[in-house]
């Protein structure tokens, strides 16, 4: 598929251009590259908030195109969960509890079920239960990211997509958000689509990696085949999880490791032997 | 040294709420200085960067800047040596163009156009995004919003520069170019930088880090003297940089390591020696 902003004016402007891939059920998909590469764009013709200029994109047994209207999207838009770059953006009802509990209701949940499950959500994402009466205008930004990934997940959809949904959450928020996208993953069996500059994450979390340049899919394939090649990474501006680094630095000193290490346990386990393993006095 | 910044026991309360956002800080920042503030969500740094150019006003306490008290009459003054580049850049995007808005801020400052023009095209040229200049702020990526919102502040070459979360959008090399583009300016002009981060890189550029906790300042610090926490930082608002978390590994698979903090060229350099001496 192929898609163009502002198509048929003079502003028109390349955001993907001849895309093919497949997004298995299941799997936990990082989408990499580096600003403007088309990551985001990609993304919102998951849910069909963009359209293919041209090609198609299945989500499930629905076939989007060009032509498809915005009827009958909303099966789509349930099933499949999104949270923006900008996720404060997302935000509008009065307070943290309406905000929370207006996706589900609107999909036909009774309000007082939707109000018990955003209390529910608001605990999820590390949020006190004193927000959900407030503002969430009054929040700092990183409490209105929480809010917003709330929001979603009230929806229980089956297909998470999240778009760099960590940035601005602070780094023990980080690790909890990312553990429990996971846990959703390992445990209920959602698919996740992860877009990140944090490559440690894609390391951590990816079973499936799509590297996207200037509107197109480069390279996929699996954290380990994405990350052996460091000079490829490079050259299109990325760069490797920070345990990787670590050993070619390390590797260049005189160490050796078989295979790349990717996490740091991996490091350090292989690293031990090589300084003499653990200490006997 | 004159101080760029000075505030003395800051309280502050948005309207209504239970518990102050900013409670008794007091924080000198010295001209030329680069300074990281960090800490969880919540913990009042955006708050603590709205009382320093008065979009916020303290409850009690004493704001000072370049030498001026921070009141009614000296805030349109205090603003023109303030430049904040915001957490969310879609709030800060005024102009129908990229160069529109980056103009903007010159405009209000009075500066002559032929100036203005070649500032907004130097700004643009320093954040890569002169190719962009005639598109509309909402229509780029959110990398490129980052950096459109970042020229805007260069352009007007402020004292003080306070980045709230400007990189949190960026890759890393564009995180790290945009840094060294600050240290830069820094050099060339003895601007003083806040940058209020969760990111451990741009925490460890700084001079000194403040470290605040539901509102009160708990800790500052070199980075360095900072980072010997190790894996502690995380319950303070900070990663815990990468050598200290492969040295706590290491450590739990019975391996001896030393406690003060080692960067990675240090680190490697230590890990080297032991398997020398192996
Ligand atoms: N609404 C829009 N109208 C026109 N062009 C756009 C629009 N949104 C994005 N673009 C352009 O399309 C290209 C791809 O943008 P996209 O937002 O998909 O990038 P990205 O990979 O998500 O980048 P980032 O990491 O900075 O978020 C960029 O060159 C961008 O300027
Ligand atoms: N407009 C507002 N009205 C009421 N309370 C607010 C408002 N903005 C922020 N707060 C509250 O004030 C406290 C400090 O918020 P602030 O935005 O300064 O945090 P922060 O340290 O910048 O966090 P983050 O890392 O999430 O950006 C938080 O408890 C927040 O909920
Ligand atoms: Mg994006
Ligand atoms: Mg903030």
């Amino acid at each position: 598929m192929s898609f163009t902003y502002q198509a048929g004016t003079p502003f028109a402007g390349d955001g993907l251009k001849d895309v093919t891939t497949t997004i298995k059920d299941g799997s936990y998909t990082a989408i990499i590259g580096h600003t403007g590469s088309g990551k985001s764009t990609l993304l919102q013709h998951l849910n069909a908030l963009l359209k293919p200029t041209a090609g198609t994109v299945t989500i499930g047994d629905r076939v989007i195109t060009n032509e498809t209207n915005n009827k009958n999207l909303k099966p789509i838009r349930r099933e499949v969960g999104m949270v923006f770059q900008f996720a404060e953006n997302q935000l509008f009802e009065q307070t943290v509890a309406k905000d929370i509990a207006f996706g589900p209701t609107n999909f036909g949940v009774p309000a007082e079920e939707a109000e018990k499950q955003a209390a529910a959500m608001v605990a999820l994402v590390g949020l006190p239960p004193e927000v959900l009466e407030q503002s969430p205008f009054d929040l700092s930004g990183g409490q209105m990211r929480r809010v917003a990934i709330a929001g979603v997940l009230a929806m229980k959809p089956s297909v998470l997509v999240l778009d760099e949904p960590t940035a601005g959450l602070d780094p023990a928020g980080r690790a909890e958000m990312m553990t429990m996208f996971n846990r959703l993953h390992q445990e209920q069996g959602l698919t996740i689509v992860l877009v990140t500059h944090q490559m440690d994450d894609v390391a951590d979390y990816a079973d499936h990696v799509l590297v996207m340049d200037q509107g197109r899919l480069v390279k996929e394939g699996t954290p380990r085949e994405i990350f052996q090649d460091a000079d490829w990474l490079a050259d299109h501006q990325l760069g490797l999880p920070k345990t990787a680094a670590m050993a070619r630095r390390l590797t260049a000193q005189g160490f050796r490791f078989d295979p790349l290490p990717l996490t740091t346990a991996q490091l350090a386990d292989q690293l031990l032997p090589q300084i003499g393993g653990p200490a006997h006095d | 040294m004159t101080a760029a910044i000075e505030i003395e026991n800051l309280n502050y309360r948005y309207p209504d709420a239970k518990r102050p956002a900013l409670h008794d800080v007091s924080l000198t920042i010295a001209q030329g200085e680069w300074v990281a503030i960090i800490g969880h969500n919540g913990s009042g740094k955006s708050t603590l960067a709205k009382n320093i150019n008065g979009l916020l006003a303290p409850e009690s306490g004493r704001v000072t800047v370049a030498g001026m008290p921070l009141n009614e009459a000296n805030v349109w003054k205090i603003r023109e040596k303030v430049g904040i580049v915001f957490q969310n850049p879609d709030n800060q995007f005024v102009g129908a163009t990229v160069q529109d808005d980056v103009a903007f801020g010159l405009e209000n400052r009075a500066v002559p156009r032929p100036e203005m023009l070649t500032r907004v095209h130097d700004a643009l040229v320093q954040v890569n995004m002169l190719e962009f200049a005639t598109r509309e702020p909402a229509r780029l990526s959110g990398g490129q919003k980052q950096r459109v919102a970042i020229a805007g502040i260069i352009a007007q070459r402020p004292d003080i520069i306070i980045l709230d979360e400007a990189t949190s959008m960026l890759d890393p090399a564009g995180r790290s170019e945009v840094l060294a583009l600050i240290e830069q300016l820094q050099a060339r002009s003895a601007m003083t930088v806040v940058s209020i981060t969760h990111d451990v890189d741009e925490a460890a550029s700084a001079d000194r880090v403040v470290l605040l906790n539901d509102g009160e300042i708990v800790e500052q610090g070199t980075p360095a003297a900072l980072f010997t926490h190790g894996e502690e930082l995380l319950s303070l608002g900070l990663d815990v940089p990468y050598p200290e978390r492969l040295k706590a590994a290491l450590r739990r698979r019975g391996a001896k390591m030393p406690d003060g903090y080692l960067d990675q060229e240090g680190l490697v350099k230590y890990l080297w020696t032991l398997h020398s001496t192996m």
